[in-house]
């Protein structure tokens, strides 16, 4: 049945290596439209790295990533952007000066764009948009319950809701694929619990593909249709979460021998 | 009850905060005219009226370089000498046909806007792209290389067209011909065509212009490059240009600045604009407030206007100069005093709410 879905995210042989240190080697990796996909391994496994060999922070050294039928070769950061890839980070990276909805709006940079010249004059145009943005930036606040703090100052937010806020960013750029670098990290049981129930109805709400890097394997075992397991830079298993949780290989990865 | 807010939803943040600059400075405006025209004014103080609206302006302008776009600039004067220059010799060129002062003003400071932003580009360009400080070095440099630049042109103009030369006086004008740079001596004989309200027009245009810029979706991004470039890309934003567009603003109301001055003086030397002149409008942004465009605008207006007023203390002159910006830095930087004006503040702003 996956077979017959749009593969939205085709990474093939992808590699890169660091002067002298093959960090990821021959990854293959498949996110299909509308999935939630699991990208696990013991730490130092070069998961993040991935992130951003998919976002072009770093350009691989080997193998091709295919986004949504087009070749991602030479392509920028913000090229990936605009293609429809948006992340969050596992240390936390909001713009701490600017307002909770200030950086939602931030993220609608390209998605409602208006010249400089046409604000320093207030035309008709920048109102026009404005007033999409405003509304569209608090619809997402609401939705990450985030509409009383849309004031306060990003870097005062608590914890949980600074990751939160990001997602919401990530959401404003109306994105494709949205990779989550170790949402969880720092939550407790409960707040976990919710993130999942969140990571679903983002899912299904706005009807995108989520890629997650997670240590909580509760969380990645309750709600990836499929995981992709690193081990030293190199893919260790590929498969359902059963397949995973049964595989020896992955076993040994993770406890020793 | 609640009046429909006529400049739309955008600009109720900090609405009061950026009204209280605009109110502020014209009732400053009405006074001294009024001053002016009572004739209660001494002339040193009617001298620096003009100075003091150029500085104003610079160092608006450089707020919005280093406060909201966290680039350190180190070389506005530089700028300011790019407008100020120009506008002399755009003036000088056109006294005999636009005989109207305030036309020849308007295209005068227009010119330096246009070659202050031109030097913006070509500087900002390949900088920009670049992490960490090298815009201050190379403003710094502008700076330096801007005044020797100036200090070594020779330009005039006769019926026969315009000469130029560099390093020796090469030109040789026919009678009735005019120069309009001397080298060291740099611009001389300049129509005095500057005035307070011309001025005071340039102060509210930039303030528009930077609060416009600033609450829109560029000054969005001109933010989120400063708290955090990396996240700022992954959303689409590009970071050299969002840079760029700050610091060319920045640089064209040095440029604006510096024609406004430039034609408020018959005599110009390239000297006036050196480094402590760009440093000193670095002093007005640092101790107004970084983002904060009316504490920018004070801190300009008393540290203008104090070496003068201090001038009958003599020796002790920059000692206490240098006492009250101690004394600034100390009181800014403090706790309890900024919790204490915050509280003043919330209860003047919740008492005008409270009357409409």
């Amino acid at each position: 049945m996956e077979q017959e879905r749009k593969a939205l995210l085709t990474v093939q042989d992808l590699g890169i290596d660091f002067g002298g240190l093959t960090a990821v080697n021959s990854l293959n990796l498949t996110v299909y439209d509308k999935e939630i996909a699991g990208l696990i391994g013991p730490n130092g496994a070069g998961k993040t790295t991935v992130f951003n060999m998919l976002t072009k922070v770093y350009e691989p050294t080997r193998g091709t990533i295919l986004f949504d039928g087009q070749d991602t070769a030479n392509q920028s950061v913000v090229d990936m952007s605009r293609a429809g890839i948006a992340r969050t980070f596992q240390n936390i990276r909001l713009f701490s000066k600017l307002s909770v909805l200030d950086n939602v709006k931030a993220g609608f940079h390209n998605r409602e764009a208006y010249s400089p010249a046409s604000a320093v004059l207030r035309l008709p145009v920048f109102r026009k948009k404005e007033a999409v943005i405003e509304e569209e930036a608090l619809k997402l606040l609401s939705i990450f319950s985030l509409s009383e703090e849309k004031d306060t100052l990003a870097s005062n937010l608590p914890y949980g809701a600074q990751r939160r806020l990001e997602i919401a960013r990530a959401l404003a750029t109306k994105p494709k694929l949205l990779l989550l670098d170790e949402p969880a990290a720092g939550m407790n049981p409960q707040e976990t619990e919710e993130l999942m129930d969140m990571i679903r109805s983002v899912r299904d709400r706005f009807a995108i593909a989520i890629l997650l890097i997670e240590h909580d394997m509760k969380l990645v075992m309750g709600i990836c249709e499929r995981i992709t397991v690193l081990n030293y830079g190199m893919m260790l298993a590929e498969g359902t979460p059963e397949e995973i949780r049964s595989n020896p290989d992955v076993i040994k990865a993770y406890l020793g021998e | 009850m609640k009046k429909k807010n006529p400049f739309g939803r955008i600009l109720e943040r900090d609405q009061g905060r950026r009204a209280l600059s605009f109110i502020l400075i014209t009732a400053l405006y009405l006074i001294m005219e009024a001053m002016m025209r009572s004739g209660n004014l001494s002339s040193l103080f009617q001298s620096l009226l003009v100075p003091v609206c150029c500085y104003i302006v610079a160092a608006i302008g450089l707020n919005l370089n280093v406060g909201v776009s966290g680039e350190l600039n180190l070389g506005q004067a530089g700028f300011m000498s790019v407008g100020a220059f120009t506008a002399v010799c755009v003036s000088g060129y056109l006294s005999a046909s636009v005989p109207s002062g305030i036309l020849r003003l308007v295209l005068a400071i227009l010119a330096g806007i246009l070659s202050a932003a031109l030097f913006g580009i070509i500087i900002g360009i390949p900088v920009l792209k670049l992490q960490g400080d090298y815009l201050a070095i190379v403003t710094l440099a502008f700076g330096q290389i801007i005044k020797s630049l100036i200090t070594n042109m020779y330009l005039g103009f006769d019926e026969n067209g315009i000469q130029f030369s560099f390093v020796e006086n090469k030109t040789s004008l026919a009678p009735g011909g005019k120069m309009l740079l001397n080298g060291p001596m740099g611009a001389t004989g300049t129509e005095k065509i500057s005035n307070f309200t011309a001025g005071f027009i340039l102060i509210v245009l930039s303030l528009l212009v930077v609060y416009n810029l600033i609450y829109s979706r560029s000054g969005r991004a001109i933010q989120a490059c400063r708290d955090n470039r990396i996240a700022a890309e992954s959303i689409g934003i590009n970071i050299t240009s969002t840079k760029l567009l700050a610091f060319t603003v920045s640089s064209s109301l040095a440029g604006a600045a510096g024609a406004l001055y430039g034609l408020n003086y018959s005599t110009l030397v390239p000297a006036k604009f050196d480094f402590n002149t760009s440093i000193l409008i670095l002093v007005y942004v640092v101790l107004g407030g970084l983002g904060n465009m009316t504490g920018t605008m004070a801190a300009t207006i008393i540290l203008v206007l104090l070496p003068e007023l201090l001038r009958s203390m003599q020796d002790y002159r920059m000692l206490i100069y240098a006492i009250v910006l101690i004394l600034i830095m100390i009181l800014t930087n403090n706790d309890t005093v900024r919790t204490n004006m915050t509280r003043v503040k919330n209860r003047i702003f919740a008492k005008k709410e409270g009357r409409a």
